[in-house]
């Protein structure tokens, strides 16, 4: 606009900025990264950190590229967050490299080829997570199996040689199968559940260890409702869809097909539902969008579980949520006030 | 009985800050040394002049007489001499001049012969619409819609419901709230005016649950005709959509009026002044304001209209100062004051000191969808963002720009700190813009086919002209083959070796 710099109404602003958001969604994270910590040990931490830095460093060289101001941009922390979360979706046993690729791979392709903060269309972080996910499946699958009671948690030089050495022995030592990957692997060997679930990797709900990090999740997620950083309608309708599918799976055959608790004491559930499909880019907008975008991902990550090749489909199925919210948001536009009908 | 009331959606919980001015009684704002009168403080046409440099005016005599139906006049504020007819700064959004009559005051405040109408029950209500618009009454809410059209609008249709708007939801502004309390037989009276006027079925006067002392003061006065409805304090539950739906839970369509659905609404302040207008034929010469925030000296005060705000805000203890910011309204809807040089008008409701804030970054929208649960209008304010800032206008009318009231609900609460509302007006400004000019190019187009039509006409009537002219030449062409001819012949027998007796020549 070339007319004067005139000052509008309203006069006033709530205060909260994108940086605060952003703030808040990492201080929500806090507990589970804590609960994290201290069954696997420093590893997740180190994941955190190599995938924040990274992400910083490859959205500063973009913006340098792209000629827009580095310090705005870097200043509303949304870069930090995509960062920490695809950290998060990741094993701690991960190779570095596969943690950079991902981290560039989110923020070149997934954020700064549309546009840059809130013009992309995929969430960024399950872009790069989904493309190392289809590029590098065997580093991809090794997740820490839990230590023995007694046992102390992997030390933080064991952590760094598992991720910066990658030596096949040292990873071996450490890792164990996910509860999802070996209730499929399980399942395809045609056992039953209940004889599945005695095996030492399952905990009271879902896996060992693992289900306390998905509560803290819980715990975090309920946080950001409570702080109004997130709205209901999304993780509702996320665990309603899931609940769902898998709800109905196993009322036909509880034997082959596991209990909707079991799908969502983990982690990746409660990740996704409070923290990854919530991300307002990427999501539908209105209420009711909402409500069908939460239910779209969650049935379709219920059946990608349940029937995909992969242990978990919640990366694709957030993947495909987004592409499907345009058209959510197309056909959910609230009544305007005064319009008939 | 009493009232079901409804919720509006979206809207805000905004602290008030008015404990600080609710409490003390009105000031009477001196007599300033100059007062300039705006010829439009009233949404429609400016009001025309019907006085001239150098007239002697009383206070309250007619200085500007409204021209045309959706217009008021204007009334001189005090006795003096007129000293200037020409362009003043006034409130206006972009900070420009406008039309005003400048009186100097002779200190005398003498008042015009002003008379009141006969017992009003017994009165025609079109004598009272008359009354009230000769009077200079437009809404003195903020919109400043003259009331007479409004009620003739309801006399024209039924009204079912009249709603007096004493619901201030602004922060700050406490200027009706002081009125209710000071002159709560004004409001009333003034309600059962308006009521005969349009033969309201019902009426209603509905102020803001955070005003005791404004309820209590009307509840002493409404009999079984008044209902008095206490409306939860939320922001903007005193825009006039808003309220309606309130009180009687349904929408005014969109496009339309609330007289469609046979509600009126007008504000406290407009059924005192009807009031003063029907009881004495006493014009809108003064009004409340609210002085408030950063000011030593927080206070309403009872202003002439057309004193300067510098006027008001030293009353209250206040100098501008660098660093602060003046604010004409309240913190959502209010206009920033380039200067502080302008005259009250009828619709300056508060003046609010605020310290100037941190320049904000506009960031990108997160389509978070803040704007959009804010939102009392439920409107998708971050998809009228993207095709105002895109330009794309037509996109911005199908998700009904126009529909927007300018709240301020979104950009209040956007984390990405966008002007919002900015995008909105200068879309509704543009788009507006664009249709007078295509009504103009419609003239100019319709000027223009006619010219060529014309043109056409002439040019076809030269046509026939030049091809009558044709025939004429094709004439004299054959005449002159013929003469050769005939010449030739005769050379020919002149040299003719038979010859012939006798010459023509």
């Amino acid at each position: 606009m070339t007319e004067p710099m005139v000052i509008s109404s309203p006069h006033r602003h709530v205060g909260i900025t994108v940086r605060g958001v952003m703030v808040r969604v990492a201080a929500a994270l806090a507990p589970g990264i804590l609960v994290y910590l201290w069954i696997f040990g420093p590893g997740v931490l180190i994941q955190c950190v190599l995938a924040m830095a990274t992400a910083v460093a490859t959205e500063a060289l973009i913006l340098r590229w792209r000629g827009r101001p580095i310090r705005t941009a870097l200043g509303d922390g949304s870069v930090i967050v995509t960062g920490l979360l695809l950290a998060l979706c990741l094993s701690p046993l991960t190779p570095w490299w596969v943690t950079l690729m991902a981290t560039v791979f989110a923020v070149a392709l997934g954020k700064h080829a549309f546009g840059g903060l809130g013009q992309n269309l995929f969430n960024p972080a399950m872009a790069g997570f989904v493309f190392v996910l289809l590029c590098f499946p065997a580093p991809m699958n090794k997740w820490p199996a839990v230590p023995a009671a007694g046992a102390p948690a992997p030390g933080l030089m064991n952590s760094l040689g598992v991720i910066f050495v990658p030596k096949a022995e040292a990873v071996d030592a450490v890792s164990g199968a996910s509860a999802l990957n070996h209730m499929k692997s399980r399942l395809g060997l045609m056992e039953m559940v209940s004889e599945i679930r005695s095996d030492p990797v399952y905990g009271n709900f879902g896996g060992r260890g693992w289900e306390w990090i998905a509560m803290a999740w819980l715990a975090g997620g309920v946080a950001l409702l409570v702080l109004g950083v997130i709205r209901w309608h999304i993780p509702a309708a996320f665990i309603a869809g899931m609940t769902c599918v898998s709800g109905i799976t196993w009322l036909m055959n509880a034997d082959v097909y596991a209990a909707p608790v079991f799908h969502l004491a983990t982690p990746g559930a409660m990740l996704g539902a409070f923290f990854i499909a919530t991300d307002p880019v990427t999501a539908a907008t209105s209420d009711r969008g909402r409500l069908a975008y939460g239910v779209l991902i969650g049935i379709l990550a219920g059946l990608l579980r349940i029937w995909g090749i992969y242990p978990d489909g919640i990366a694709f199925a957030v993947l495909i949520g987004n592409a499907c919210a345009p058209v959510i948001d197309r056909y959910t536009q609230p009544r305007v006030l005064g319009v008939a009908g | 009985m009493i009232r079901e009331l409804h919720a509006f959606p979206g809207g805000l919980p905004l602290a008030h800050y008015m404990e600080w001015t609710c409490g003390e009684e009105s000031l009477l704002q001196p007599l300033p040394a100059r007062i300039v009168l705006p010829l439009q403080q009233h949404i429609g046409l400016p009001a025309t002049p019907i006085v001239n440099m150098g007239d002697k005016v009383l206070k309250g005599q007619k200085i500007a007489a409204a021209s045309g139906y959706v217009s008021v006049s204007i009334h001189a504020s005090t006795s003096g001499t007129v000293t200037d007819i020409g362009d003043h700064p006034a409130p206006h959004p972009a900070g420009i001049t406008a039309r005003c009559i400048v009186i100097e005051p002779d200190g005398e405040d003498h008042w015009y012969d002003i008379r009141p109408v006969d017992e009003y029950t017994t009165v025609d209500p079109r004598r009272l619409q008359e009354v009230i618009r000769d009077c200079g009454i437009s809404g003195l809410g903020g919109a400043g819609f003259p009331a007479h059209v409004k009620i003739n609008e309801g006399v024209e249709n039924a009204v079912d419901t009249l709603i007096i708007n004493g619901v201030e939801c602004e922060p700050y502004i406490t200027c009706d709230d002081r009125l209710i309390q000071e002159k709560a037989s004004y409001v009333v009276a003034g309600t059962r005016m308006i009521g005969h006027a349009v033969q309201a079925k019902h009426r209603v006067i509905a102020v803001e649950s955070d005003m005791p002392a404004a309820y209590a003061a009307l509840a002493r006065l409404v009999g079984d005709d008044i209902e008095l409805v206490q409306v939860p304090a939320r922001y903007p539950a005193g825009g006039e959509k808003q309220l309606i739906q309130v009180i009687t839970g349904k929408e005014v369509p969109c496009g339309g009026l609330a007289i469609h659905i046979g509600i009126l609404v007008q504000n406290v302040a407009t059924a005192a002044a009807v009031y003063r207008a029907v009881t004495r034929g006493e014009p809108v010469v003064s009004r409340y304001v609210t002085v408030a925030g950063a000011v030593p000296r927080p206070r309403n005060l009872q202003v002439l209209l057309g004193t300067p705000v510098t006027d008001c805000l030293r009353t209250c203890g206040y100098e501008p100062q660098p660093g602060e910011r003046i604010i004409l309204g309240g913190p959502m809807m209010g206009q920033h004051l380039r200067s502080t040089d302008v005259p009250i008008t009828k619709t300056s409701n508060c003046i609010l000191v605020q310290q100037e804030p941190e320049p904000a970054v506009e960031l990108p929208c997160i389509r978070c969808g803040n704007c959009a649960t804010a939102c009392p209008i439920r409107l998708l304010p971050q998809q009228l963002y993207l095709d105002t800032r895109a330009g794309n206008y037509d996109a911005a009318r199908q998700h009904h720009l126009f529909d927007c009231i300018e709240c301020g609900c979104c950009s209040y609460v956007c984390p990405s700190h966008i002007p919002l509302v900015q995008y909105y007006r200068h879309a509704k400004s543009h788009i507006s813009a664009e249709e007078r000019r295509r009504d103009g190019a419609d003239h100019a187009r319709s000027r223009f086919e006619a010219r060529n039509d014309r043109l056409r006409a002439d040019a076809s009537a030269e046509t026939q002209r030049e091809s009558a002219g044709n025939t004429a030449s094709a004439n004299s062409e054959y005449v002159r083959a013929a003469v050769e001819r005939t010449l030739a012949r005769r050379q020919a027998r002149d040299a003719g070796p038979d010859g012939e007796t006798g010459s023509h020549d």
